[in-house]
Protein backbone atom coordinates (compact mmCIF):
# COMPACT_ATOMS: atom_id res chain seq x y z
CA UNK A 1 0.00 0.00 0.00
CA UNK A 2 1.45 3.82 -0.87
CA UNK A 3 1.52 6.39 1.17
CA UNK A 4 -0.94 8.10 -0.75
CA UNK A 5 -3.75 5.40 -0.52
CA UNK A 6 -2.78 5.07 3.19
CA UNK A 7 -3.95 8.95 3.29
CA UNK A 8 -6.58 8.67 1.19
CA UNK A 9 -8.08 5.88 3.69
CA UNK A 10 -7.19 8.32 6.36
CA UNK A 11 -8.94 11.05 5.24
CA UNK A 12 -11.90 9.29 3.95
CA UNK A 13 -12.15 7.68 6.77
CA UNK A 14 -12.19 10.19 9.53
CA UNK A 15 -14.33 12.08 6.76
CA UNK A 16 -17.42 9.37 6.93
CA UNK A 17 -17.01 9.31 10.35
CA UNK A 18 -17.16 12.90 10.79
CA UNK A 19 -20.54 13.09 8.44
CA UNK A 20 -21.90 10.41 10.27
CA UNK A 21 -21.37 11.95 14.22
CA UNK A 22 -22.55 15.12 12.46
CA UNK A 23 -26.39 13.79 12.29
CA UNK A 24 -25.73 11.74 15.70
CA UNK A 25 -23.94 14.00 17.86
CA UNK A 26 -26.74 15.17 20.41
CA UNK A 27 -24.93 18.83 20.73
CA UNK A 28 -25.59 20.63 17.43
CA UNK A 29 -22.44 22.99 18.46
CA UNK A 30 -20.73 19.72 17.96
CA UNK A 31 -22.29 18.94 15.04
CA UNK A 32 -21.16 21.84 13.47
CA UNK A 33 -17.65 21.30 14.75
CA UNK A 34 -18.10 17.34 12.71
CA UNK A 35 -18.96 18.97 9.87
CA UNK A 36 -16.02 21.40 9.36
CA UNK A 37 -13.41 18.43 10.28
CA UNK A 38 -15.46 16.67 7.19
CA UNK A 39 -14.65 19.61 5.17
CA UNK A 40 -10.80 19.46 6.13
CA UNK A 41 -10.83 15.96 5.30
CA UNK A 42 -12.19 16.67 2.08
CA UNK A 43 -9.71 19.41 1.12
CA UNK A 44 -7.19 16.96 1.84
CA UNK A 45 -9.13 14.47 -0.35
CA UNK A 46 -8.69 17.30 -3.34
CA UNK A 47 -5.20 17.44 -2.55
CA UNK A 48 -4.75 13.96 -3.04
CA UNK A 49 -6.18 13.82 -6.57
CA UNK A 50 -3.79 17.09 -7.73
CA UNK A 51 -6.10 19.75 -7.28
CA UNK A 52 -4.13 22.17 -4.67
CA UNK A 53 -6.23 25.00 -5.49
CA UNK A 54 -9.56 23.87 -5.01
CA UNK A 55 -8.30 22.04 -1.97
CA UNK A 56 -7.47 25.74 -0.30
CA UNK A 57 -10.75 27.62 -1.09
CA UNK A 58 -12.66 24.77 0.50
CA UNK A 59 -10.75 25.65 3.46
CA UNK A 60 -10.68 29.51 3.07
CA UNK A 61 -14.31 29.88 1.93
CA UNK A 62 -16.60 26.53 3.75
CA UNK A 63 -14.24 26.73 6.51
CA UNK A 64 -12.79 29.88 7.22
CA UNK A 65 -15.87 31.92 6.47
CA UNK A 66 -19.57 29.94 5.79
CA UNK A 67 -18.83 27.52 8.92
CA UNK A 68 -17.91 30.10 11.26
CA UNK A 69 -20.86 31.76 10.35
CA UNK A 70 -22.95 28.62 10.95
CA UNK A 71 -21.61 27.66 14.06
CA UNK A 72 -22.28 31.04 15.50
CA UNK A 73 -26.07 30.63 14.70
CA UNK A 74 -26.16 27.65 16.36
CA UNK A 75 -24.37 28.97 19.06
CA UNK A 76 -27.03 31.53 19.55
CA UNK A 77 -30.12 29.23 19.25
CA UNK A 78 -31.71 28.14 21.87
CA UNK A 79 -32.45 24.71 21.37
CA UNK A 80 -34.44 22.63 23.63
CA UNK A 81 -33.14 18.79 23.09
CA UNK A 82 -35.62 17.37 25.08
CA UNK A 83 -38.59 18.86 23.09
CA UNK A 84 -36.50 17.91 19.75
CA UNK A 85 -36.80 14.34 20.83
CA UNK A 86 -40.18 14.28 21.42
CA UNK A 87 -41.10 14.57 17.65
CA UNK A 88 -38.86 11.92 16.65
CA UNK A 89 -41.32 8.82 16.48
CA UNK A 90 -43.91 10.64 15.20
CA UNK A 91 -41.96 11.95 12.06
CA UNK A 92 -40.27 8.79 11.79
CA UNK A 93 -42.24 6.98 8.96
CA UNK A 94 -42.10 10.27 6.62
CA UNK A 95 -38.30 11.06 7.56
CA UNK A 96 -37.39 7.23 6.33
CA UNK A 97 -39.62 7.17 3.39
CA UNK A 98 -37.70 10.52 1.68
CA UNK A 99 -34.43 9.24 2.64
CA UNK A 100 -35.27 5.73 0.87
CA UNK A 101 -36.43 7.91 -2.24
CA UNK A 102 -33.47 10.11 -2.05
CA UNK A 103 -31.06 6.88 -1.43
CA UNK A 104 -33.16 5.46 -4.47
CA UNK A 105 -32.54 8.23 -6.74
CA UNK A 106 -28.59 8.52 -5.89
CA UNK A 107 -28.34 5.12 -6.71
CA UNK A 108 -30.23 5.32 -10.07
CA UNK A 109 -28.06 8.28 -11.14
CA UNK A 110 -24.79 6.97 -9.93
CA UNK A 111 -25.07 3.62 -11.44
CA UNK A 112 -26.70 5.39 -15.11
CA UNK A 113 -23.52 7.83 -15.25
CA UNK A 114 -20.87 7.36 -17.64
CA UNK A 115 -18.13 10.81 -18.36
CA UNK A 116 -18.41 11.96 -21.68
CA UNK A 117 -15.58 9.90 -24.03
CA UNK A 118 -14.06 13.80 -24.70
CA UNK A 119 -13.73 13.86 -20.67
CA UNK A 120 -12.09 10.38 -20.62
CA UNK A 121 -9.85 11.94 -23.83
CA UNK A 122 -8.97 15.14 -21.85
CA UNK A 123 -8.39 13.11 -18.98
CA UNK A 124 -6.25 10.74 -20.42
CA UNK A 125 -3.73 13.38 -22.03
CA UNK A 126 -0.53 13.93 -19.85
CA UNK A 127 -1.08 17.44 -17.64
CA UNK A 128 1.63 20.08 -18.97
CA UNK A 129 4.39 20.22 -16.56
CA UNK A 130 4.26 24.33 -16.33
CA UNK A 131 0.72 24.91 -16.00
CA UNK A 132 -0.21 24.52 -12.25
CA UNK A 133 -3.98 23.56 -11.73
CA UNK A 134 -4.56 27.72 -10.19
CA UNK A 135 -3.43 28.87 -13.96
CA UNK A 136 -5.26 26.41 -15.67
CA UNK A 137 -8.44 27.46 -14.06
CA UNK A 138 -7.88 30.63 -14.56
CA UNK A 139 -7.22 30.43 -18.20
CA UNK A 140 -10.66 28.80 -18.81
CA UNK A 141 -12.73 30.57 -16.45
CA UNK A 142 -11.86 34.09 -17.54
CA UNK A 143 -11.93 33.20 -21.24
CA UNK A 144 -14.01 30.41 -22.65
CA UNK A 145 -16.56 30.58 -19.27
CA UNK A 146 -16.60 34.46 -18.54
CA UNK A 147 -19.46 34.78 -19.28
CA UNK A 148 -20.78 31.62 -16.55
CA UNK A 149 -18.59 33.22 -14.13
CA UNK A 150 -19.88 36.90 -14.75
CA UNK A 151 -23.43 35.44 -14.53
CA UNK A 152 -22.55 33.38 -11.17
CA UNK A 153 -20.96 36.84 -9.82
CA UNK A 154 -24.26 38.78 -10.70
CA UNK A 155 -26.36 35.94 -8.88
CA UNK A 156 -24.19 36.06 -5.72
CA UNK A 157 -24.14 40.29 -5.42
CA UNK A 158 -27.73 39.76 -6.10
CA UNK A 159 -28.25 37.36 -3.14
CA UNK A 160 -25.99 39.76 -0.67
CA UNK A 161 -27.99 43.21 -1.73
CA UNK A 162 -30.69 41.13 -1.13
CA UNK A 163 -30.42 40.10 2.61
CA UNK A 164 -29.00 43.16 3.42
CA UNK A 165 -32.49 44.83 2.17
CA UNK A 166 -34.39 42.19 3.69
CA UNK A 167 -32.43 42.83 7.07
CA UNK A 168 -31.90 46.75 7.30
CA UNK A 169 -33.84 48.62 9.88
CA UNK A 170 -34.53 52.63 10.00
CA UNK A 171 -35.26 52.62 13.85
CA UNK A 172 -35.93 56.51 14.28
CA UNK A 173 -34.31 58.31 17.51
CA UNK A 174 -31.07 55.64 17.48
CA UNK A 175 -27.64 57.78 18.22
CA UNK A 176 -25.16 56.90 15.94
CA UNK A 177 -21.31 57.89 15.81
CA UNK A 178 -20.61 59.90 13.13
CA UNK A 179 -16.76 59.63 12.37
CA UNK A 180 -16.67 62.52 9.65
CA UNK A 181 -18.41 64.62 12.42
CA UNK A 182 -15.98 63.50 15.25
CA UNK A 183 -12.92 63.74 12.79
CA UNK A 184 -13.76 67.40 11.86
CA UNK A 185 -13.86 68.66 15.20
CA UNK A 186 -10.79 70.42 15.71
CA UNK A 187 -8.90 71.60 19.41
CA UNK A 188 -10.91 74.72 20.16
CA UNK A 189 -14.29 73.14 19.74
CA UNK A 190 -13.26 70.27 21.57
CA UNK A 191 -11.32 71.59 24.35
CA UNK A 192 -11.54 74.66 26.72
CA UNK A 193 -8.46 75.53 28.84
CA UNK A 194 -9.40 77.84 32.11
CA UNK A 195 -7.22 78.71 34.97
CA UNK A 196 -8.98 77.79 37.73
CA UNK A 197 -8.94 79.51 41.07
CA UNK A 198 -7.93 78.16 44.30
CA UNK A 199 -10.79 77.39 46.52
CA UNK A 200 -13.04 78.68 43.94
CA UNK A 201 -13.89 75.90 41.75
CA UNK A 202 -14.99 76.11 37.66
CA UNK B 1 6.61 -4.33 1.10
CA UNK B 2 8.80 -1.34 -0.59
CA UNK B 3 10.42 1.55 2.01
CA UNK B 4 12.30 3.60 -0.54
CA UNK B 5 9.40 6.13 0.73
CA UNK B 6 11.04 5.93 4.55
CA UNK B 7 13.96 7.87 4.02
CA UNK B 8 12.41 10.74 2.91
CA UNK B 9 9.80 10.92 5.61
CA UNK B 10 12.46 10.65 8.32
CA UNK B 11 14.36 13.53 6.34
CA UNK B 12 10.77 15.88 6.18
CA UNK B 13 10.33 14.59 10.11
CA UNK B 14 14.08 15.66 10.52
CA UNK B 15 13.79 19.12 9.09
CA UNK B 16 10.40 20.01 10.90
CA UNK B 17 11.83 19.21 14.24
CA UNK B 18 14.23 21.56 13.18
CA UNK B 19 12.31 24.51 12.48
CA UNK B 20 9.72 24.14 15.35
CA UNK B 21 12.67 23.79 17.82
CA UNK B 22 14.16 27.14 15.99
CA UNK B 23 10.70 28.53 15.83
CA UNK B 24 10.19 28.38 19.84
CA UNK B 25 13.16 29.63 20.54
CA UNK B 26 12.92 32.47 18.26
CA UNK B 27 8.93 33.36 19.73
CA UNK B 28 10.59 32.95 22.96
CA UNK B 29 13.15 36.02 22.20
CA UNK B 30 10.21 37.75 20.91
CA UNK B 31 8.26 37.76 23.50
CA UNK B 32 11.00 38.85 25.77
CA UNK B 33 11.50 41.76 22.67
CA UNK B 34 8.13 42.62 22.62
CA UNK B 35 7.91 43.60 26.88
CA UNK B 36 11.47 44.67 26.65
CA UNK B 37 10.31 47.49 24.05
CA UNK B 38 7.07 48.15 25.92
CA UNK B 39 8.81 48.56 29.18
CA UNK B 40 11.41 51.04 27.14
CA UNK B 41 8.36 53.03 25.70
CA UNK B 42 7.29 53.35 29.20
CA UNK B 43 10.12 54.34 31.05
CA UNK B 44 10.29 51.03 32.88
CA UNK B 45 13.05 48.31 32.65
CA UNK B 46 11.21 45.09 32.17
CA UNK B 47 11.79 41.52 32.76
CA UNK B 48 15.65 41.88 34.20
CA UNK B 49 15.71 39.19 37.01
CA UNK B 50 15.47 35.45 35.23
CA UNK B 51 18.88 35.08 33.69
CA UNK B 52 21.33 37.88 32.97
CA UNK B 53 19.60 40.88 31.06
CA UNK B 54 16.63 38.78 32.65
CA UNK B 55 17.06 37.09 28.99
CA UNK B 56 16.09 33.78 30.41
CA UNK B 57 12.29 35.20 31.42
CA UNK B 58 9.98 33.18 28.78
CA UNK B 59 11.38 29.38 29.95
CA UNK B 60 11.08 30.58 33.05
CA UNK B 61 7.13 32.05 32.62
CA UNK B 62 7.01 28.38 30.59
CA UNK B 63 8.36 26.27 33.58
CA UNK B 64 5.55 27.96 35.59
CA UNK B 65 2.44 27.24 33.17
CA UNK B 66 3.77 23.86 32.91
CA UNK B 67 3.95 23.10 36.58
CA UNK B 68 0.39 25.16 37.79
CA UNK B 69 -2.69 23.17 37.82
CA UNK B 70 -5.06 22.93 34.99
CA UNK B 71 -8.37 24.61 35.70
CA UNK B 72 -11.52 23.34 34.11
CA UNK B 73 -14.66 25.16 34.98
CA UNK B 74 -17.74 23.20 36.09
CA UNK B 75 -20.05 24.16 33.52
CA UNK B 76 -17.53 23.84 30.53
CA UNK B 77 -17.76 21.80 27.95
CA UNK B 78 -14.77 19.71 28.77
CA UNK B 79 -13.99 18.40 24.92
CA UNK B 80 -13.99 21.41 23.38
CA UNK B 81 -12.97 23.90 26.14
CA UNK B 82 -9.17 21.62 25.77
CA UNK B 83 -9.29 20.81 22.17
CA UNK B 84 -9.57 25.00 21.56
CA UNK B 85 -5.95 25.46 22.80
CA UNK B 86 -4.38 22.88 21.09
CA UNK B 87 -6.11 23.83 17.37
CA UNK B 88 -4.95 26.93 17.91
CA UNK B 89 -1.25 25.95 18.82
CA UNK B 90 -1.44 23.62 16.05
CA UNK B 91 -2.57 25.54 13.21
CA UNK B 92 -0.20 28.51 13.27
CA UNK B 93 2.92 26.19 13.78
CA UNK B 94 0.99 24.00 10.91
CA UNK B 95 1.71 27.47 8.89
CA UNK B 96 5.31 27.55 8.83
CA UNK B 97 5.45 24.41 6.73
CA UNK B 98 5.50 26.46 3.24
CA UNK B 99 7.31 29.00 4.88
CA UNK B 100 10.99 29.51 2.91
CA UNK B 101 13.00 31.03 5.45
CA UNK B 102 16.02 30.99 2.99
CA UNK B 103 16.41 29.90 -1.32
CA UNK B 104 15.09 26.44 -1.42
CA UNK B 105 14.21 26.20 2.68
CA UNK B 106 11.05 25.92 2.67
CA UNK B 107 9.74 22.07 4.51
CA UNK B 108 7.22 22.13 1.84
CA UNK B 109 7.21 24.28 -1.52
CA UNK B 110 3.92 24.07 -2.44
CA UNK B 111 2.69 25.71 -5.77
CA UNK B 112 0.08 27.30 -3.90
CA UNK B 113 1.88 28.29 -0.39
CA UNK B 114 0.46 31.61 -0.45
CA UNK B 115 -3.37 30.17 -0.10
CA UNK B 116 -2.27 27.79 2.36
CA UNK B 117 -1.25 30.56 4.73
CA UNK B 118 -4.32 32.37 4.07
CA UNK B 119 -6.13 28.84 4.52
CA UNK B 120 -4.76 28.35 8.27
CA UNK B 121 -5.47 31.49 9.23
CA UNK B 122 -8.72 31.36 8.58
CA UNK B 123 -8.77 28.55 10.84
CA UNK B 124 -7.55 30.26 13.52
CA UNK B 125 -10.47 32.13 14.62
CA UNK B 126 -11.93 28.57 15.87
CA UNK B 127 -9.37 28.36 18.55
CA UNK B 128 -10.93 31.44 19.72
CA UNK B 129 -14.80 30.85 18.91
CA UNK B 130 -14.00 27.11 20.54
CA UNK B 131 -12.49 28.46 23.51
CA UNK B 132 -15.24 31.27 23.87
CA UNK B 133 -18.02 29.34 23.77
CA UNK B 134 -16.79 26.04 25.36
CA UNK B 135 -16.27 28.27 28.57
CA UNK B 136 -19.34 29.00 28.67
CA UNK B 137 -19.26 32.39 30.54
CA UNK B 138 -20.10 35.67 29.39
CA UNK B 139 -16.91 37.61 28.85
CA UNK B 140 -15.63 34.57 26.94
CA UNK B 141 -18.55 34.63 24.91
CA UNK B 142 -18.50 38.12 24.34
CA UNK B 143 -14.91 37.83 23.14
CA UNK B 144 -15.27 34.97 20.59
CA UNK B 145 -18.21 37.38 18.95
CA UNK B 146 -15.85 40.55 18.98
CA UNK B 147 -12.83 38.27 17.21
CA UNK B 148 -14.92 36.33 14.62
CA UNK B 149 -16.22 39.21 13.11
CA UNK B 150 -12.96 41.23 13.08
CA UNK B 151 -10.87 38.38 11.71
CA UNK B 152 -13.61 37.77 8.79
CA UNK B 153 -13.60 41.65 8.36
CA UNK B 154 -9.42 42.06 8.21
CA UNK B 155 -9.29 38.75 5.93
CA UNK B 156 -11.15 40.04 3.51
CA UNK B 157 -8.79 43.32 2.58
CA UNK B 158 -5.37 41.08 3.81
CA UNK B 159 -6.83 38.73 0.52
CA UNK B 160 -7.20 41.52 -2.10
CA UNK B 161 -4.00 42.85 -0.65
CA UNK B 162 -2.45 39.25 -1.41
CA UNK B 163 -4.07 39.52 -4.63
CA UNK B 164 -2.42 42.52 -6.12
CA UNK B 165 1.14 40.90 -4.83
CA UNK B 166 0.10 37.69 -7.15
CA UNK B 167 -0.63 39.77 -10.05
CA UNK B 168 2.78 41.66 -10.30
CA UNK B 169 4.30 38.79 -8.59
CA UNK B 170 2.64 36.35 -11.30
CA UNK B 171 3.11 33.15 -8.65
CA UNK B 172 1.03 31.93 -5.83
CA UNK B 173 4.29 30.24 -4.74
CA UNK B 174 6.56 31.75 -2.20
CA UNK B 175 9.77 31.22 -2.96
CA UNK B 176 8.58 32.57 -6.72
CA UNK B 177 7.20 35.65 -5.22
CA UNK B 178 10.30 36.70 -3.40
CA UNK B 179 12.36 35.83 -6.77
CA UNK B 180 10.52 37.86 -8.78
CA UNK B 181 11.38 40.65 -6.11
CA UNK B 182 14.97 39.93 -6.96
CA UNK B 183 15.64 43.27 -9.49
CA UNK B 184 18.97 45.42 -9.60
CA UNK B 185 17.80 48.21 -7.66
CA UNK B 186 17.63 46.15 -4.35
CA UNK B 187 15.63 47.38 -1.68
CA UNK B 188 14.11 49.54 -3.78
CA UNK B 189 12.51 46.81 -5.64
CA UNK B 190 10.63 44.75 -3.50
CA UNK B 191 7.64 45.32 -3.63
CA UNK B 192 6.84 47.86 -0.68
CA UNK B 193 7.79 50.47 -2.83
CA UNK B 194 5.62 49.98 -5.80
CA UNK B 195 2.92 48.39 -3.67
CA UNK B 196 2.95 51.39 -1.30
CA UNK B 197 -0.22 51.99 0.14
CA UNK B 198 -0.89 48.47 -0.01
CA UNK B 199 1.98 47.43 2.50
CA UNK B 200 0.73 49.71 4.69
CA UNK B 201 -2.68 48.10 4.55
CA UNK B 202 -1.40 44.87 4.99
CA UNK B 203 0.72 45.41 8.03
CA UNK B 204 -2.35 47.43 10.06
CA UNK B 205 -4.80 44.46 8.64
CA UNK B 206 -2.22 42.33 10.02
CA UNK B 207 -2.13 43.58 13.53
CA UNK B 208 -6.04 43.32 13.37
CA UNK B 209 -5.81 39.73 12.32
CA UNK B 210 -3.58 38.45 15.22
CA UNK B 211 -5.77 40.30 17.40
CA UNK B 212 -2.54 42.58 18.84
CA UNK B 213 -2.86 46.41 20.07
CA UNK B 214 -4.96 48.95 18.99
CA UNK B 215 -7.02 45.58 17.80
CA UNK B 216 -6.91 43.88 20.09
CA UNK B 217 -11.16 44.14 21.44
CA UNK B 218 -10.73 40.39 21.49
CA UNK B 219 -8.72 40.09 24.85
CA UNK B 220 -9.51 44.40 25.79
CA UNK B 221 -8.64 43.31 29.67
CA UNK B 222 -10.77 47.05 30.73
CA UNK B 223 -13.47 45.52 29.15
CA UNK B 224 -13.66 41.67 28.88
CA UNK B 225 -10.82 40.71 31.61
CA UNK B 226 -8.61 38.58 29.33
CA UNK B 227 -11.66 37.85 26.57
CA UNK B 228 -11.94 34.34 25.51
CA UNK B 229 -9.08 33.06 27.86
CA UNK B 230 -10.70 34.43 31.08
CA UNK B 231 -11.09 30.77 32.19
CA UNK B 232 -7.82 28.98 31.04
CA UNK B 233 -4.96 28.52 33.14
CA UNK B 234 -1.87 26.27 32.98
CA UNK B 235 -0.84 24.39 29.82
CA UNK B 236 -4.02 25.27 27.93
CA UNK B 237 -3.75 29.36 28.35
CA UNK B 238 0.30 28.77 27.55
CA UNK B 239 -0.85 27.35 23.73
CA UNK B 240 -3.03 29.73 23.50
CA UNK B 241 -0.56 32.63 23.92
CA UNK B 242 2.28 30.31 21.79
CA UNK B 243 -0.28 30.06 19.24
CA UNK B 244 -1.18 34.10 19.41
CA UNK B 245 2.81 34.95 19.40
CA UNK B 246 3.96 32.13 16.43
CA UNK B 247 0.64 33.78 14.62
CA UNK B 248 2.12 37.16 14.95
CA UNK B 249 5.90 36.05 13.38
CA UNK B 250 4.40 34.38 10.60
CA UNK B 251 2.43 37.25 9.78
CA UNK B 252 6.17 39.25 10.34
CA UNK B 253 7.29 36.51 8.12
CA UNK B 254 4.62 36.99 5.39
CA UNK B 255 5.11 40.87 5.31
CA UNK B 256 8.63 40.28 4.69
CA UNK B 257 7.74 37.88 2.09
CA UNK B 258 5.32 39.79 0.12
CA UNK B 259 6.76 42.86 0.50
CA UNK B 260 10.64 43.10 1.66
CA UNK B 261 11.71 40.89 -0.71
CA UNK B 262 12.08 37.86 1.84
CA UNK B 263 15.43 36.00 1.91
CA UNK B 264 17.49 38.81 -0.77
CA UNK B 265 19.76 41.26 0.26
CA UNK B 266 18.74 45.09 0.42
CA UNK B 267 22.45 45.97 -1.18
CA UNK B 268 22.64 44.01 -4.45
CA UNK B 269 25.75 43.61 -4.81
CA UNK B 270 29.35 41.24 -3.66
CA UNK B 271 29.89 42.05 0.88
CA UNK B 272 26.29 41.96 1.34
CA UNK B 273 24.92 39.26 -1.28
CA UNK B 274 27.65 36.72 0.60
CA UNK B 275 25.22 36.87 3.74
CA UNK B 276 23.25 33.96 4.13
CA UNK B 277 19.50 34.10 3.09
CA UNK B 278 18.56 33.23 6.30
CA UNK B 279 20.08 36.37 8.15
CA UNK B 280 18.08 38.69 6.15
CA UNK B 281 15.14 36.45 6.48
CA UNK B 282 15.21 36.83 10.33
CA UNK B 283 16.37 40.29 10.23
CA UNK B 284 13.64 41.58 8.16
CA UNK B 285 11.13 39.55 10.18
CA UNK B 286 12.54 41.39 13.12
CA UNK B 287 12.53 44.39 12.03
CA UNK B 288 8.72 44.23 11.15
CA UNK B 289 8.02 42.60 14.55
CA UNK B 290 9.44 45.69 16.18
CA UNK B 291 7.05 48.15 14.16
CA UNK B 292 4.35 45.92 15.90
CA UNK B 293 5.94 46.27 19.34
CA UNK B 294 6.35 50.06 18.87
CA UNK B 295 2.61 49.67 17.87
CA UNK B 296 1.33 48.00 20.94
CA UNK B 297 3.52 50.37 23.10
CA UNK B 298 1.72 54.26 21.70
CA UNK B 299 -1.20 53.49 19.90
CA UNK B 300 -4.54 54.05 22.08
CA UNK B 301 -7.47 50.53 21.26
CA UNK B 302 -9.63 51.63 18.78
CA UNK B 303 -13.23 51.50 19.08
CA UNK B 304 -15.16 48.54 18.10
CA UNK B 305 -17.38 50.58 15.49
CA UNK B 306 -14.27 52.32 14.31
CA UNK B 307 -12.05 49.30 14.03
CA UNK B 308 -15.49 47.92 12.04
CA UNK B 309 -15.34 51.01 9.76
CA UNK B 310 -12.03 51.08 9.37
CA UNK B 311 -12.41 47.17 7.85
CA UNK B 312 -15.38 47.76 5.68
CA UNK B 313 -15.22 51.24 4.91
CA UNK B 314 -11.34 52.18 4.18
CA UNK B 315 -9.30 48.95 3.75
CA UNK B 316 -11.81 47.08 1.59
CA UNK B 317 -12.10 49.77 -1.09
CA UNK B 318 -8.78 51.28 -1.45
CA UNK B 319 -7.43 47.42 -2.12
CA UNK B 320 -10.55 46.28 -4.33
CA UNK B 321 -9.85 49.92 -6.10
CA UNK B 322 -6.30 49.05 -5.96
CA UNK B 323 -6.19 45.40 -7.48
CA UNK B 324 -8.35 46.75 -10.59
CA UNK B 325 -5.64 49.44 -11.23
CA UNK B 326 -2.62 47.16 -10.38
CA UNK B 327 -4.26 44.16 -12.79
CA UNK B 328 -4.60 47.46 -15.84
CA UNK B 329 -1.29 48.86 -15.33
CA UNK B 330 -0.13 45.49 -15.70
CA UNK B 331 -2.13 44.93 -19.04
CA UNK B 332 -1.72 48.12 -20.64
CA UNK B 333 2.59 48.41 -20.07
CA UNK B 334 2.71 44.94 -20.82
CA UNK B 335 4.96 44.23 -17.82
CA UNK B 336 7.57 41.29 -18.77
CA UNK B 337 5.85 37.45 -17.55
CA UNK B 338 2.42 39.14 -17.21
CA UNK B 339 0.51 37.55 -19.62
Amino acid sequence: MSVASAFFYLFSGIMIASAFMVIAARNPVHSVLFLILAFVNASGLFILLGAEFLAMILVVVYVGAVAVLFLFVVMMLDVDFAELKQGFLQYLPVGALIGIIVAIELVLVVGGFTPSPATMAAARSPTPPDVSNTMALGLVLYTKHVYFFQAAGMILLTAMIGSIVLTLRHKPGVKRQDISEQNARTREEAMEVRKVPSRKGV
Amino acid sequence: MDFSWLLPLLIILGKSLLLIAALLIFVAYILYADRKIWAAVQLRRGPNVVGPWGLLQSFADMLKFVLKEPIIPDGANKGVFLLAPFVMGTLSLAAWAVVPVADGWAIADLNVGILYIFAISSLGVYGVIMGGWASNSKYPFLSALRSAAQMVSYEVSIGFVIVTVLLVAGSLNLSDIVRAQDTAYGALGWYWLPLFPMFIIFFISALAETNRPPFDLVEAESELVAGFMVEYSSVPYMLFMLGEYVAIVTMCALTVILFMGGWLSPIPFAPFTMVPGVIWFVLKTCMVFFMFAMVKAFVPRYRYDQLMRLGWKVFLPISLFMVVAVAGVLQFMQVKGWR
